[in-house]
């Protein structure tokens, strides 16, 4: 596994895995990470996994403690070190499976403002617009910019439109949006720029979930279907 | 249990931060001046990370419906209990029926509220701090409202060894203190003309020569566009020598993003969890404590720190916490 090591600040360091935004690239992110999630280890105080990149967060006091022997060594050298030895061990067969995570979306109407803007801009009908959208394999490669927030890769060219000129105000939690080339899902209520199609009733940030508050996690496999206004508000009650 | 009767600017719980949640994009948030929150729970017998009341410019009005042990440590919102001023980064208790009131803002931007037993709310994804934006933790996921009542958790043997070397004196007063002084490297964070250590960023050799100089070089001025999440700074304008993509990863409190405007933006607690602009710098953590209590309008210059001195000056501030915690330990848990 080629990477490098390079720090953020004195409580972080970066394992770089790649450089670009790709399917083997994000294969080897999943792998560090679950090597991380599966051990317990004194120092680590969390793993942000992103495109191309494993950000680990370390406690530098930890460090001091459990390396006595090593007390004139920086910590970030031993961190470093440590690394290291822990990604020598580990082949790229380490790793979950990828879930398939259902989000149910009822396109247009109220729910997708934006969705008769996109079909002009793209020359297709709203029908076609919703059957490309439902169709794709999609990867979540990470999750950041706000709690919950997925970046989606594998959405269809044929329906890339562009950011609003304006962004909102406020974008209702749930709402399904395409920006350029993207394509996501707004966890919580945010102002944003993205073109709104549909709405999901599910809920993607869950605070009083300790154990996973965010209905995705980076290496998910994501499938939209469509459903109707009655089905949406049926499984909103649900949740 | 305490009565909010004005609840200041912005007034919130906060702990040392939501850590373990980022990879979920939870945004971590806690005290914007993690030094003086921490000095302020020791003094008060609590563990370091225990929830304190962060304030902002413009303090609250408290009225203390029992006896409590409490300390103020950071910025100097002027402090008065029945009019009577309050020194801070000092062990006080306060009997019951006093009032704290803060006033003007004397020095700093922001000013932390222990009390013994911590602030007592709810958990939520393993921290108290509160995120205004989701509507997580603290009181209600909110800041302090008037009418709010605030309750402190189960206090620790100091907490209660102080209290009971303390009572004594209350007799004849509002409130009393331990005349002990904490040493003066703590309270040099809160100095005038800002100086600053920082990190080159991991994109720092991408920004022009000029941009790298003048970084180091020039003040930057906190603009009135600055918060919890992020202090945008105006001065000279920064570039990248040649544009390129960048591909979102972490970011850290303290990373100095900048965006194409030019005009650089450090992130702070409430910061997102991953970001997309280049990084010219990083603030070293010993120094966190003086940007959190700059205000609008406030002058700052950086200046350059090895990555290894950073780290060396933040294990030598963890020891002198220690010490501290030691003291008090030593006096009050024997």
């Amino acid at each position: 596994m080629n990477y490098t090591l390079r720090p953020l600040g004195d409580h972080a360091v970066v394992i770089q895995l790649g450089n670009s935004i790709q399917q083997e690239t994000h294969e080897m992110v999943k792998a560090v990470t679950t090597f991380f999630e599966t051990r317990t280890i004194d120092w680590l105080v969390e793993y942000i996994p992103a495109f191309t990149t494993v950000t680990l967060y370390y406690d530098p006091i930890k460090i001091i403690e459990s390396y006595k022997p090593f007390q004139s060594t920086l910590p970030y050298t031993i961190v470093c070190s440590e690394i290291e030895h822990m990604l020598s061990q580990l082949t790229i067969l380490e790793q979950s499976d990828s879930r398939i995570v259902d989000i149910p979306v009822c396109y247009g109407g109220e729910f997708g403002p934006d969705l008769e803007d996109v079909a002009n801009h793209n020359h297709m009908s709203i029908e076609e617009v919703i059957a490309e959208h439902s169709n794709g394999d999609y990867l979540v490669y990470m999750i950041g910019f706000a709690p919950g927030f997925p970046y989606i890769g594998g959405m269809s060219p044929d329906i890339a439109t562009p950011r609003r000129e304006s962004p909102r105000l406020k974008i209702p939690a749930g709402s399904v949006g395409i920006a350029g080339e993207q394509t996501g899902v707004y966890p919580i209520e945010t102002p944003g720029g993205w073109q709104l199609i549909g709405r999901t009733p599910l809920k993607l940030f869950k605070p009083n979930n300790d154990d996973s508050p965010s209905l995705l996690k980076a290496g998910d496999q994501i499938r939209f279907t469509p459903i109707s206004f009655e089905e949406y508000k049926a499984l909103e009650e649900e949740q | 249990m305490i009565n909010v009767m004005k609840p200041g600017l912005l007034s919130t719980i906060q702990d040392l931060g939501r850590y373990g949640y980022q990879k979920y994009g939870v945004i971590v948030s806690g005290s914007m001046d993690p030094l003086a929150h921490k000095i302020s729970n020791l003094l008060v017998g609590n563990d370091e990370n225990d929830a304190t009341l962060e304030m902002t410019l413009m303090g609250p009005m408290l009225e203390f419906k029992e006896t409590c042990l409490i300390s103020i440590c950071g910025g100097d919102l002027s402090p008065t209990i029945d009019g009577k001023p309050v020194p801070l980064r000092r062990s006080l208790l306060i009997k019951a029926g006093s009032i704290l009131k803060f006033g003007a803002c004397k020095s700093g931007c922001r000013s932390y509220l222990a009390i013994a037993g911590g602030f007592n709310v709810e958990t939520v994804m393993n921290s108290k701090s509160t995120y205004v934006r989701a509507g997580i933790g603290g009181l209600n996921g909110r800041s302090l409202k008037e009418g709010d009542n605030l309750k402190a958790g189960t206090l620790s043997k100091e907490s209660e060894n102080m209290i009971d070397y303390l009572l004594p004196y209350l007799e004849n007063n509002d409130f009393t203190e331990i005349d002990w002084s904490i040493s003066s490297e703590f309270i040099s964070a809160y100095q005038q003309k800002k100086t600053i250590r920082v990190m080159t960023g991991t994109e720092y050799d991408s920004f022009s020569a000029e941009s790298r100089e003048h970084f180091f070089n020039e003040p930057f001025k906190v603009s009135a566009q600055s918060d919890r999440m992020g202090y945008r700074l105006e001065g000279p304008s920064l570039h990248l020598e040649k544009d390129f993509d960048m591909i979102s990863e972490a970011v850290a409190f303290g990373t100095i993003q900048v965006p194409s405007n030019g005009k650089p933006i450090v992130l702070l607690a409430d910061r997102q969890t991953t970001g997309g602009y280049p990084r010219i710098g990083q603030i070293a953590s010993v120094d966190l404590p003086l940007i959190a209590q700059a205000k609008p309008g406030e002058e700052l210059t950086f200046t350059m720190i090895s990555h290894e001195k950073a780290q060396e000056l933040y294990i030598d501030r963890e020891r002198q916490l220690r010490h501290l915690k030691q003291g008090v330990a030593l006096k009050f848990n024997s």
